[in-house]
């Protein structure tokens, strides 16, 4: 009841807000977070949604890149200061510096992506991983000859489980005793750029048996893209839609819309409909997918096109429930 | 003047001046290059750094932690050891001063958790810095290579323990809970309003006291006290120092655990000042940054504050003007303020030889001979 109160709440504030800054102009901004906006990953991501509203209105966005933990809010509350609204953040590592700077300018719309913090004027948008994940490894699991399959990880956190932990229940959902092979890159953030090692970890993959290898480690993943493309295996982007960084040998890439929340929060903004809250994006928002374009067409045959999709379509209508690593921390489906 | 007060002036403060004057230059010749005017972009940086109070506080903020790790780098210095293994030093430290803080009752008030911090995080960071002492000491293991592996380790270990025993529960990014509000360093700008003044929030903090405090305890250290000689002794000449009943292998610990122990309060103005929470690389650049603060600073606590004070300057100048000027990215801002280390560190006697010709020549023979007679 207590919750519904608050949802109320803030439901109320947001209409109000909305209403009376409907016809205001944006001034969007965006903050990305330290690994800066050209990582080929997230932030890049967000950066392609940030050029296209550019594109598609004309208005363009103040980018911040902070190098440290207190440029960021600091460019998140000189943002505020200067009238900036919506101002996206980008990452979870922002949530702190967001969540002061949303209580220093409490008329100031904000929008965090891939975390959740409580305050009213804070739009929050996170994402299904898992379900995206299943998907792709239903496919890998399609394609596999071997029976046995690769995940390479990040940095060691729940976040980059609950992706592993999606692929998974999504390779044995076709195929109960094929075998997944999991492996994080390491424990510091130095893991999502370290491209050699990623190499490493897939050929040691690949001669376990290993014919396709999911990677979900940022830059990391350039060094498994190759080492899979070297030994003539596959391998399976993640965030953006990285099919043509090794053309012919990428099987697909679990694409993680970061882009159209940032676009989506400028363009609410500027027609008015911009709310505070929760929303959490998968198949069925379109905010993950897997990716299907002309680098992978030979790969994915017409079958297992379709059998994908009519897996995507059972999550979405929920037939298929797709465990949450984040839930409880566990991969017990 | 006499001929050799004018080299002790010239190594002093003209070769410094001189090396930072060759950096921004050539920093000028880079905006223009990317077609920003050199002096808008002077003006902009001087602005974000000292045209307001916000941008001030961020200023002495940074400088903060330079001062810390400049000071850190000099103590070993001096004994002749080079502590590259800053950075390690300033995480482990962060520990210390976390688990004071977190360990402790929290409805405690800020005279046990303050002073409790801070020896939290001098002991965690001299600790941190016993190891590679121990083993260079005893071992002879070399203190530059140990030092930057304990670097690695500080980071692997501190992820561990933030992944897995101190994480806040429901949070993506690892971090402990917040630390109690009566465990904060006061804000500046708090304690100015309690003094009456109104100044504009920022996150200055009192850690910028203990900095100075600990730059006077330095000095007095080194050059006043019988340990500070044989520090000293030991750095200029190893086996003079022996030979005078040195030992060096108790110089080398107790200058390591100090240089960790102040690298270490690095923890007390980000964490205890500003954070107020145990999070990850909150000492990313401090470390490195103090070798070249020191070097600048000619490992002199007056120097050190100084060139602390220029790196403070660039890291919120430098933001401020990646943040005005579009076609400045924050990489332009490193590069910046590589100049600044590569003019005076890596080129530092550049023109050394210059000077010293023209400003203090060796007397001519003539003269020389006609003082002997």
């Amino acid at each position: 009841m207590k919750l519904n109160k608050i949802t109320i709440a803030i439901a109320a504030g947001a209409v109000a807000l909305s209403a009376t800054i409907a016809q205001a102009d944006v001034k969007p901004a965006v903050v990305y977070d330290k690994a800066g906006k050209f990582d080929k990953s997230f932030n890049e991501a967000v950066w392609n949604g940030v050029k296209r509203f550019t594109a598609d209105t004309g208005i363009s966005v103040r980018e911040v890149e902070p190098t440290n933990e207190a440029q960021v809010e600091q460019g998140l509350k000189k943002l505020a200061k200067r009238g900036n609204s919506p101002i996206v953040a980008v990452g979870f590592s922002s949530a702190n510096a967001l969540s002061a700077a949303a209580q220093a300018y409490p008329d100031t719309k904000f929008t965090l992506i891939d975390m959740v913090v409580p305050e009213a004027n804070v739009q929050n948008v996170v994402f299904k991983e898992h379900e995206g994940s299943f998907l792709v490894g239903a496919l890998a699991a399609l394609k596999s000859e071997t029976g046995t399959i690769g995940f390479v990880g990040g940095m060691d956190i729940p976040l980059i489980s609950r992706f592993g932990c999606g692929y998974e229940q999504g390779a044995k959902h076709i195929n109960a005793n094929i075998t997944v092979l999991q492996k994080m890159t390491g424990s510091t953030p130095a893991a999502w750029g370290n491209p050699s090692k990623g190499g490493e970890i897939t050929r040691s993959q690949i001669e376990a048996g290993a014919d396709v290898i999911f990677a979900a480690a940022g830059g990391t993943g350039m060094g498994v893209y190759q080492a899979a493309a070297d030994a003539g295996k596959l391998a399976i982007g993640v965030d953006s839609n990285q099919n043509h960084l090794q053309p012919g040998t990428m099987l697909t890439s679990m694409v993680k819309r970061v882009g159209v929340a940032a676009y989506k929060s400028y363009a609410d903004a500027k027609d008015g409909t911009w709310s505070a809250g929760v929303t959490a994006m998968g198949l069925a928002e379109g905010g993950v997918d897997w990716a299907l374009d002309e680098h992978n067409r030979s790969l994915v045959t017409a079958d297992m096109e379709t059998k994908v999709n009519a897996i995507k379509a059972s999550i979405i209508a929920g037939d298929i429930a797709v465990h949450d690593y984040m839930s409880d921390n566990t991969c017990n489906y | 003047m006499k001929r050799d007060n004018r080299i002790v002036w010239i190594n002093r403060l003209l070769l410094p001046l001189l090396n930072i004057l060759t950096a921004f230059a050539v920093t000028a010749v880079l905006f223009w290059i990317i077609d920003v005017n050199p002096m808008e972009a002077a003006e902009v940086l001087l602005y974000g750094a000292f045209g307001y109070e916000e941008g001030i506080g961020y200023t002495i903020y940074y400088a903060t932690n330079f001062i810390f790790t400049g000071l850190a780098v000099a103590v070993a210095f001096h004994a002749g050891l080079f502590n590259i293994g800053g950075e390690g030093q300033a995480y482990v430290g962060g520990l210390g001063a976390g688990l004071a803080i977190l360990m402790l009752d929290p409805t405690l008030g800020a005279w046990v958790f303050i002073p409790a911090s801070i020896i939290g995080a001098l002991i965690f960071g001299g600790l941190w810095a016993l190891i590679p002492a121990y083993l260079q000491a005893y071992r002879g293991s070399h203190i530059v290579i140990t030092t930057i592996m304990f670097n690695f380790l500080a980071a692997s270990f501190m992820v561990y323990l933030m992944v897995h025993v101190l994480r806040d529960t429901g949070q993506m990014t690892p971090q402990s809970e917040l630390f109690p509000t009566n465990s904060w360093m006061p804000f500046m700008h708090d304690v100015a309003a309690g003094l009456g003044y109104s100044i504009e929030a920022s996150p200055l903090n009192l850690s910028i006291l203990l900095a100075l405090v600990c730059a006077v305890l330095v000095w007095f250290f080194l050059w006043q006290t019988r340990w500070g000689f044989a520090i000293r002794a030991t750095g200029k000449n190893g086996s003079a120092a022996l030979y005078a009943g040195i030992n060096p292998k108790h110089i080398i610990i107790v200058v390591m655990c100090i240089s960790g122990a102040l690298a270490g309060l690095v923890s007390i103005n980000e964490l205890v000042g500003y954070q107020h929470r145990l999070i990850m690389d909150f000492h990313l650049g401090y470390g490195f940054g103090g070798i070249a603060v020191a070097l600048m600073g000619r490992n002199h606590p007056l120097g050190i504050i100084l060139a602390a004070l220029l790196f403070g300057t660039l890291y919120q100048g430098g933001a401020e003007l990646a943040f005005e000027m579009s076609n400045i990215s924050r990489d332009i801002v490193v590069v910046m303020q590589g100049l600044v280390i590569l003019f005076c560190g890596a080129l530092d006697y550049m023109y050394r030889p210059w000077l010293i010709r023209h400003l203090a020549p060796v007397p001519k023979q003539e003269e020389l001979s006609g003082v002997a007679i």
